[in-house]
């Protein structure tokens, strides 16, 4: 079973949400930090990385000997990645979608794949908790190559709860699209209202149940409460403003060392469990 | 013509509340909002839309079932898993690469146009702003983002305004990398948290990889004093200007409440230091060629 942590507008908790309900989870279960750009859960749950690998995607390779400049392979790309101009062919790996269009094209069959490197795939374990996140290469473009691989370290048999990237553009859907559960972490305030109603509308067209998650909710405004009850969204948990919640946030410490925490995220997971079912 | 850029590699640190103060306190600009799969800022500035376009990003598949034989080559060839047992196309796995369409012997496949969304010329209370929306599960921001900022450089040249102002998206990919690359400057705003100070040293390296001179701010950075002197001394050893320290102050999240400005919101203290990051921000800018 797998339950993402997204939320539309970034800095709302999502990584909060997803590590503590992993550590109050505990045994066996996985946890994905989907946010390739920007890779924070490792920082909560300081997993001892045990495998680290360097994950790449196949661009085109075009042997000079065989190539006529007939251009067909330029003409084919969506992406602009591969150019001829007069006796000279130039590629744009850094635009290349994978598609492997080019060397299917090419009548000269002189275009070949060669690997280039988006990032690395971590493994680890915090305690008993099976840990995977990716680092997208700073001044890399192409985050869902990499997500879509950190998402095979899914064993579809444990629990495992997905940290996902803010926004709702492919990245986000990438992360999310295979889960159970969709839990969307807001604050209520416009922007997080905004942005909730934006990531709710990816969620629906990918079919998922979702559920809410409050944060800082006695700061801003009724509209993201009154916007759940409309469109009768579960509320599963809302957590008040405390500058101890930040301060510990900030230091890097969960908050389920506490029993009161502890309970408040064990009564978080079986509202998730109910949505599943 | 200057155009200044606002991320925060982290989410949440508070761009788009510090971009809708700056647009309150600085002239003779053009706003923009590269964050197009969840844009904020209109919501503080309330745009009047003058002039509405699609964004066509991109093209998709579409099997025609009364041609189709059936064959299974498209499903053989396409490597986004985006063709369903039963010859139907996914449109959100599909990546628009015309693999499926090219090859298909029968030529069952077209390949239409895909209006990934929408992109706005506005006039807000501050001047005027282009911005847009990505189309729900909709891809291709990078695009978007830059033809939001290329529509900002039209309207600043026809106008003899000075400086774009584009308040940017969180993290350090696609977007963000169609944001930074060839702005005049980037301001980096962080906040003193293990994750804000973690994701301060990744998207500072992009602004180093697109030769972006970057600038610093600390949001709430009274939240955590220790993490806030560790992000000054980042700032130091990599000569990032800092170009100011804004407290936490719940008037911040009233004044979004609102529909307004920090500094028309808040008088006092808060404002104050919010206008003199402003003036920091604008003097380092006048320093750039």
């Amino acid at each position: 079973m797998a339950i993402s942590v997204a939320s539309g507008k970034g800095g709302t908790g999502k990584t909060t949400i997803a590590t503590n309900l992993a550590a109050v989870l505990g045994k066996g279960i996985g946890f994905l930090d989907c946010d390739v750009e920007e890779p924070n859960a490792h920082l909560f749950l300081r997993p001892n990385i045990n495998c680290s690998e360097i994950v790449t995607i196949p661009v085109p390779d075009v042997d000079l000997e065989k190539c006529d400049f007939c251009g067909k392979c330029a003409d084919f790309c969506q992406f602009n990645a591969i150019s001829v101009i007069g006796e000279n062919i130039l590629t744009f790996p850094e635009l290349c979608h994978s598609c492997g269009g080019c060397s299917l094209i090419c009548p000269q069959k002189a275009i070949s794949e060669r690997p280039r490197e988006l990032g690395v795939l971590e493994h680890g374990f915090s305690g008993e908790i099976e840990f995977v996140h990716g680092r997208l290469r700073v001044g890399e473009a192409m985050a869902v190559p990499l997500i879509e691989r950190v998402k095979k370290h899914i064993d579809s048999k444990k629990i495992v709860i997905i940290d996902a990237p803010p926004g709702t553009s492919c990245p986000v859907i990438a992360t999310i699209k295979d889960s159970d559960v969709v839990v969307l972490v807001t604050e209520p305030t416009p922007f997080g209202l905004y942005d909730l109603r934006l990531a709710v509308g990816v969620a629906r067209i990918l079919k998922l149940p979702i559920g809410v998650v409050v944060n800082r909710a006695d700061l801003g405004d009724e509209g993201v409460f009154e916007y759940c009850h409309k469109e009768e969204i579960p509320i599963l948990m809302t957590i008040p403003f405390e500058r101890k919640v930040a301060e510990d946030y900030a230091k890097g410490q969960l908050l389920v060392k506490e029993s009161i925490w502890q309970d408040r995220f064990l009564a978080l997971w079986s509202k998730i469990e109910g949505l599943v079912k | 013509m200057k155009e200044l850029v606002i991320i925060s590699g982290k989410g949440g640190t508070g761009k788009t509340s510090l971009v809708a103060s700056f647009a309150a306190l600085c002239k003779n600009k053009v706003l923009a909002d590269t964050d197009v799969d969840a844009p904020d800022l209109h919501l503080i500035l309330s745009p009047k839309i003058k002039h509405e376009e699609a964004f066509k990003g991109g093209h998709k598949a579409i099997i025609d079932r009364e041609k189709c034989t059936e064959c299974g080559e498209c499903q053989n060839l396409c490597r986004f898993e985006a063709i369903s047992e039963d010859f139907v196309v996914d449109d959100i796995a599909c990546e628009g690469c015309g693999v499926c369409v090219h090859f298909c012997p029968v030529e069952a496949i077209s390949f239409p146009q895909r209006v990934c969304g929408k992109w706005f010329i506005s006039d807000t209370r501050f001047g005027p702003m282009v911005h847009a929306q990505l189309g729900i599960a909709e891809e291709n921001s990078g695009l978007l983002a830059t033809l939001v900022r290329n529509q900002a450089r039209v309207i600043a040249q026809e106008n003899g305004l000075d400086l774009i102002l584009t308040d940017g998206p969180p993290g350090i990919g696609c977007p963000v990398i169609a944001t930074v690359a060839g702005a005049t400057a980037a301001m980096i705003v962080t906040e003193p948290t293990v994750s804000g100070r973690h994701d301060l040293e990744r998207v500072y390296g992009l602004t180093q990889h697109f030769q972006a001179p970057a600038l610093a701010c600390i949001n709430k950075f009274d939240l955590n004093e220790y993490m806030t002197e560790e992000i000054e001394k980042f700032c130091k050893a990599q000569k990032i200007p800092l170009v100011g320290k804004i407290p936490f102050d719940p008037r911040v999240i009233e004044a979004v409440v609102n529909g307004k400005t920090i500094v028309e919101y808040a008088n006092g203290s808060i404002s104050k230091v919010i206008a003199q990051v402003w003036q920091n921000t604008y003097n380092f800018l006048k320093s750039l060629p």
